[in-house]
């Protein structure tokens, strides 16, 4: 068994009533981080949470809304809203999804009959690491991570329009991982969505200018993220180019945090 | 203004041969203005900043006209352009009535915008472009390709090279020996010009005064050893009062370069009076449009007239750093390109530029004067699907999707299929998506879905 959750302001205390948050696994999530998404399951319950899967959600719209196709993301935002509309708490494996229902469906739905409820999701919605440290106050997961060197990708909505950018290396760090700095970790991997296949040669200059500066790093563990999306497109370069490193989405890491054994 | 942006996709498929100077150069930019900022309360700055550019631009009117009152009161002519046209008009009738033959030019992306160079050199003018980097494409028959470091695009070697071919310098020569043959032919220029111009970066209503920044000395020169200057200032570079200028001057040096401020700053205000030693006889502000008017009027890209033009957003541009700005086709590249382009010279004429961009929002994060470039990104790209410019494909493509998405029922049995059909049938290679596998390997789906793993019930 390993130690207990810890706050910042010391061990976590039973929840009066439990908190209930409904898992919105993603599109990429669902398909080609599964294993992931049911750590991210295994852990959230670890931390007393009750977690819900509502089986109806499908895509945010977030593909249709960067390609300026609005009327098309509307469809597929109106499903979500209705989809999580009882949800106590939405949590997503992908800071660009949670982004997307919570500061792109304001831009969608600003004059619409829909723009109160997607002002009430938007309120309701966390991405995962950034769902333990500001919503359950989570500081300290266990020590699972105990001498790993791991190097953290920031995705771009994650960090620059959600702001979360301490609570992944927190949750990191506590856990006794070494968090490597590397020169290009904030930059954006060249995903972008339709992005990366509209100007793949640009799409792979950017990865390549992650993967080599992070080759330059040192030897790490694994790479790790919060978002799907970026770890697809830097796997799937890093597998053309024959780099060998692991690649890991940051919720499998997590759990490993916690004590994935126990 | 010219614009080849329909050539982007290929252009920045043969983007590498630029990589390496672009990315060594805008890196080093972007550090020295994370650092200037560092030491300053930035976000206040900022924030100010952006409101005066705001207050200025919806009181623009008014500020135009105090600012001409003010211009002509200190003695400087004052000239509307409405177009590049008017622009050309009005420097010919200059040229004309100067019997000009040879002018210096100081670093000047309006300039360029309304090509200049062109008009002079169809007049019979003798132009040479004055900034060290500017002074080098023209030997290059090249546009500038970022918008405060022209020839960032350029390795030393290159440089050495064409110096080698053009002054008979060595091979080996220090970038100091460089600047030193240039210098000697810009200062028989400056001696010998007739007429001066630059742009402006800004020009102050209160007061009348045209700003300029820089590092070299040569736009003192062009605007005091000729006897014109011409300065061409778009509308949107005027500031309220002169106490606005103290801000913008520390604002852009420490956005452009990091430098707390410019080496030299000129404040123009007229020509020489009786009492002046020296300085031009004539002093002309040409007050330039050329679609800006119509970009305010615009509700979804008026922002984008705040620009000061510092390159901010191209240092910290991702995309950029991989091309470098020809590729963009026009002569503002980069993100604040993408959403300024559209605006003065047309949608149609700017596409792909609107999509060219991963939507990280760096640029937005470095932008001294906070302009929301990934919003109006957006904005242009709702109105090229609406004007139908974008790729068909991608349409069907993302209605196709939209309707699977819509029905959870067929979106379970699409996303099943990823999982259980055989591997040969997942490859068929299907339109748009096929420029994943062009630079990657086939992402590997996991063996079920996250759905089938909730089903059977997770442990």
């Amino acid at each position: 068994m390993s130690e207990q959750p810890t706050t910042a302001s010391g061990p976590m205390p039973p929840a009066r009533a439990p908190v209930r948050a409904s898992l919105f696994v993603t599109c990429l999530g669902d398909h080609f981080y599964a294993d992931a998404a049911a750590s991210a399951v295994r852990l959230l319950r670890k931390l007393g949470v009750e977690v819900d899967f509502p089986e109806a959600q499908t895509c945010c719209g977030q593909p249709a809304f960067n390609a300026g196709r609005d009327a098309e993301a509307r469809r597929m935002a109106a499903h979500t809203l209705e989809v999580f509309r009882e949800s106590e708490y939405v949590v997503l494996p992908s800071g660009s999804c949670a982004c997307m229902l919570r500061r792109f469906y304001a831009h969608l739905f600003h004059d619409d009959d829909l723009s109160g409820q997607a002002a009430d999701l938007a309120g309701r919605t966390f991405e995962l690491g950034e769902f333990l440290v500001r919503v359950l106050g989570v500081t300290k997961l266990g020590r699972g991570l105990e001498g790993r060197r791991i190097a953290y990708h920031h995705g771009c909505h994650a960090l620059r329009e959600l702001g979360i950018r301490e609570e992944p290396l927190e949750l990191l760090a506590s856990a006794g991982a070494e968090v490597v700095p590397w020169e290009a970790a904030e930059e954006c991997c060249g995903f972008g969505g339709l992005f990366s296949v509209s100007f793949p040669q640009v799409s792979a200059g950017m990865a390549d200018r992650k993967l080599d500066t992070l080759a330059a790093a040192g030897e790490v563990d694994f790479l790790t993220s919060a978002d799907c999306g970026c770890l697809l497109q830097l796997s799937s370069r890093m597998r053309k180019r024959r780099q060998d490193l692991a690649v890991r989405h940051l919720a499998d890491v997590l759990w490993e945090a916690a004590g994935a054994d126990s | 203004m010219q614009i080849h942006s329909r050539e982007y996709p290929k252009r920045a498929r043969e983007g590498g041969d630029v990589r390496a100077s672009v990315t060594g150069a805008t890196l080093s930019f972007d550090a020295r203005r994370r650092a200037a900022f560092a030491g300053v309360a930035a976000e206040e700055w900022r924030v100010w900043a952006e409101g005066v550019k705001t207050h200025l631009l919806t009181h623009l009117d008014r500020y135009l006209e105090e600012a001409e009152a003010r211009l002509e009161a200190n003695g400087a002519r004052v000239h509307w352009a409405g177009s590049q046209e008017d622009v050309h008009r009005i420097l010919s009738a200059i040229i004309e009535r100067r019997g000009a033959r040879r002018a210096v030019k100081g670093k000047s992306m309006l300039s360029e915008e309304l090509e200049v160079n062109e008009l002079l050199e169809k007049r019979g003018v003798d132009v040479l472009e004055t900034d060290l980097g500017e002074y080098i494409l023209q030997l290059l028959e090249q546009p500038p390709s970022h918008i405060v470091g022209p020839a960032i695009h350029l390795s030393l070697d290159e440089i050495r090279r064409l110096y080698h071919e053009t002054h008979g310098t060595e091979l080996d020569a220090t970038p100091d020996e460089l600047a030193g043959v240039s210098r000697l032919i810009l200062r028989e220029a400056f001696l010998a010009a007739d007429v001066g111009i630059t742009g402006g970066n800004f020009l102050v209503a209160e007061t009348g005064t045209v700003a300029l920044i820089e590092n070299e000395g040569n736009i003192r020169l062009t605007t005091s050893a000729p006897p014109v200057h011409v300065a061409l200032v778009g509308i949107e570079k005027l500031l309220p009062r002169w106490s606005d200028l103290a801000v913008f001057l520390q604002l852009t040096a420490r956005a452009a370069t990091g430098q707390p401020v410019g080496n030299y700053v000129s404040m123009i205000h007229g020509p020489r009076t009786a009492d002046d030693p020296d300085g031009p006889e004539e002093v002309h502000v040409v007050l330039v449009d050329n679609g800006r008017t119509d970009v305010l009027a615009d509700p979804e890209a008026w922002e984008a007239l705040r620009c000061v033009r510092c390159g901010a957003c191209l240092n910290a541009c991702p995309v950029y750093r991989q091309t470098g700005g020809h590729a963009y086709g026009a002569v503002y590249s980069g993100p604040i390109g993408s959403v300024l382009n559209p605006g003065l010279a047309g949608l149609h004429a700017a596409m792909p530029l609107p999509f060219a961009s991963s939507l990280c929002g760096a640029c937005e994060e470095a932008c001294p004067v906070r302009i929301p470039i990934p919003e109006l990104l957006l904005s242009w790209r709702r109105r090229a699907v609406e004007a139908g410019m974008d790729s068909r494909a991608k349409a069907g493509l993302l209605r196709a999707w939209t309707a699977v998405a819509t029905r959870p029922g067929l979106y379970r049995a699409a996303g099943a299929m990823l999982h259980t059909l055989p591997e040969p049938v997942r490859r068929v290679p299907l339109p748009v998506v096929g420029g994943w596998r062009e630079v990657r390997a086939d992402p590997e789906p996991s063996p079920t879905s996250f759905r089938e793993l909730w089903r059977e019930g997770i442990e």
